[in-house]
């Protein structure tokens, strides 16, 4: 069945998943848990395309849809024009998947081994395999670590492999489900880097990523989707995204301490007239509050709110949004911060 | 790695899914069941195992008879043991790589994203167990035939009997083994007995350490529906020639009923296997459990 070049490379329709999650006891009803609900999406071909949310948001869910682990609930899925819940040997030809922070493989195999053994699985004949495994491992620099087993490799090592072996089928369609994941600086640049210049060797290919690096989704997505609680927030590019906030004024204060925490939520700094969202980062002593702002008059109230509070300003900067900013305005909390709450459940604890 | 490469570079294998996942996966199975211990330790594993489990039985059995090792009880017994080591390997085998794949190598979301037959994987990776019970087999019957004068002449092996019940009783136990490891597809807890537990209930039904005769009337109709009780009887008969006749459960069969009753298991069993499959990766795709790590 081939695809038509105007076909989008993933549609979802309606898409919804609920889990039913089944109690410690045999008798107890299974509990329905909504993962995906009404998610309507199209990612044209060549497009990177960047998922963000938080946890349990759906991101894997939604994933392991399109890649034909689960099935949906309701609606559907496309991949490549194919119905996910009908053709699935059609769609896993052209696509393929990397799990950041793995430690899978078949650790008695050497890293070419593992290579080689998925690459005949896709349906690679041996010469091109071996030619296309060895380019990938030398890009990657796993060359010293070609014969050794994958047990024995370090867990960015055996993420690199893995990341090979998504791309050594030469996919039309790769899912990166949180590919940096795990690694450090220098390698997580480099796969960011390889990605960035397949998509560019290879234009008509389309790559769906969850990340939860900002920078990272800014830096290679064209277009972001914000999902969380299962459903799909926001659609737009990077920055369109940020421009919703143009409107609004964002600010970062450093305080110490942050204070008592009010036994209301009214009078936390959610609560000062004019805030739309705050989100708190303990860091070296210090309190970073992160405030999105209707305006810019409702600066005054927060610092009265902080002086009530007993804690002191250290510094404040009014800053370009960033698309962080634009995650918590959209779901009311950050990706890897705590929301004010918590942090004033966590000052509550500390002064205990 | 040569030789599989060569096998998969036929234009044959190369265009069909279902051969070349199956000789990528014996490939796999093989190097699973042979690399986790080096060549010495492997090849002690391989014999001693299953001779320490057939000699806790012959010790029982001399001690009861008071060693009556030329009784045909007694090759009845030690040939269906040595036997039934394959029964295991194989049925518990194919179960043990979709638990393999999962908890251990956590290789199941990138298998099931592949484009490859999940059918023919899983006999594929049945495969090296089976050879390697198939060696167990053998030196279990050598060292008998060594130590315990066990009846078994190569003269009067019925040859064209061993080879055609072997193929269709093990084509029946692999599907026996697939139906278990779909059946570990559909489950998120307690997957881990499965095979073990078919396995094991069947050891005492199909006349592996006893014959059928000893069951009351009632409980002989398991043993009946069972095709690992016509498939050791037709390995008896074949090996053992006449000493068979002293046992009279299955004596009403000919040969050739034996080997029609096997091949009709094997085609059934074929046929439900398949079919069964496809219902447990669909009931795992829509639980969610085809990739899931309990854990455990």
């Amino acid at each position: 069945m081939p695809s038509m070049p105007e076909t989008p490379a993933i549609v979802t329709e309606n898409l919804g998943r609920i889990y039913k999650i089944r109690g410690p006891k045999r008798k107890d009803d299974p509990k329905e848990v909504i993962a995906l609900e009404g998610v309507n999406l199209s990612i044209p071909r060549g497009q990177v395309f960047g998922l963000l949310g938080p946890n349990g948001a759906g991101k894997t869910t939604l994933i392991k849809i399109l890649t034909t682990l689960l099935l949906p609930s309701s609606g559907r899925a496309l991949v490549d024009g194919l119905d996910v819940a009908v053709h699935t040997q059609e769609i896993r030809r052209r696509i393929a998947m990397v799990s950041g922070g793995e430690t899978s493989g078949y650790g008695l195999l050497t890293v070419e081994e593992n290579l080689w053994m998925f690459a005949r699985f896709y349906g690679l004949d041996s010469k091109v395999a071996r030619q296309r495994i060895d380019e990938m491992i030398h890009v990657v620099g796993l060359d010293e670590k070609r014969r050794t087993k994958i047990s024995d490799l370090s867990t960015g090592l055996r993420q690199k492999m893995n990341f090979i072996r998504g791309f050594v089928s030469d996919p039309d369609v790769v899912f990166l489900d949180e590919p940096t994941l795990g690694l450090d600086v220098a390698a997580a640049r480099q796969v960011r880097d390889y990605v960035l210049t397949w998509m560019r060797q290879h234009p008509d290919r389309t790559l769906l990523l969850t990340t939860h690096y900002m920078a990272e989704a800014d830096e290679m997505c064209d277009r972001l989707g914000i999902i969380d609680k299962g459903k799909l927030l926001a659609l737009d590019t990077p920055s369109n995204l940020k421009r919703r906030l143009a409107k609004e004024t964002v600010y970062s204060l450093k305080v110490a301490p942050l204070g008592n925490r009010p036994v209301d939520r009214a009078d936390m700094i959610e609560g000062v007239s004019g805030v739309r969202q705050a989100t708190v980062v303990e860091q070296d002593g210090l309190t970073e509050l992160n405030l999105i702002l209707d305006e810019d008059d409702a600066l005054s109230g927060v610092l009265d709110h902080l002086h009530r509070r007993g804690s002191a300003l250290l510094a404040l900067e009014k800053r370009v949004p960033t698309l962080e900013d634009v995650f918590v305005d959209l779901v009311g909390r950050g990706l890897d911060v705590d929301t004010s709450q918590r942090a004033d459940d966590q000052a509550a604890e500390g002064s205990a | 790695m040569t030789i599989s490469q060569r096998i998969l570079d036929l234009p044959l294998v190369r265009r069909s899914d279902a051969l070349r996942t199956f000789v990528v996966a014996t490939w796999l199975g093989w190097q699973i069941e042979s690399n986790w211990a080096d060549p010495f330790l492997f090849a002690v594993y391989s014999i001693v195992r299953p001779l320490a489990g057939v000699l806790i039985l012959v010790v029982m059995y001399a001690v009861i008879t008071a060693s009556a090792f030329e009784d045909p009880t007694f090759a009845y017994i030690y040939v269906g043991n040595a036997l039934y080591i394959l029964v295991g390997m194989v049925i518990t085998g194919v179960s043990w790589a979709i638990i393999d794949d999962r908890e251990h190598y956590r290789v199941a979301k990138n298998i099931f994203t592949a484009p490859l037959n999940g059918y023919t994987y899983l006999f594929g990776r049945g495969v090296a167990r089976l050879i390697i019970g198939s060696v167990s087999v053998l030196i279990t019957l050598g060292f008998g035939i060594f130590f315990f004068g066990l009846p078994i002449r190569l003269s009067a092996i019925d040859w064209p009997l061993l080879l055609v019940s072997s193929v269709l009783g093990l084509t029946a136990l692999a599907c026996l083994g697939l139906i278990m490891g779909a059946w570990t597809l559909t489950m998120a807890r307690h997957f881990w007995s499965v095979g073990d537990a078919v396995a094991g209930a069947m050891y005492l039904f199909s006349g592996a350490i006893f014959p059928l005769s000893v069951l009351p009337v009632w409980l002989r109709w398991i043993g009946f529906l069972l095709p690992v009780t016509y498939w050791l009887e037709a390995m008896r008969r074949a090996l053992l020639g006449d000493e068979v006749a002293s046992f009279d459960t299955l004596a009403f069969l000919s040969n050739q009923a034996l080997v029609a009753i096997l091949a009709g298991f094997a085609v059934v069993l074929f046929v439900v296997s398949a079919y069964f499959y496809r219902w447990a990766l669909h009931t795992s795709k829509e639980k969610g459990l085809l990739d899931m790590e309990s854990g455990y």
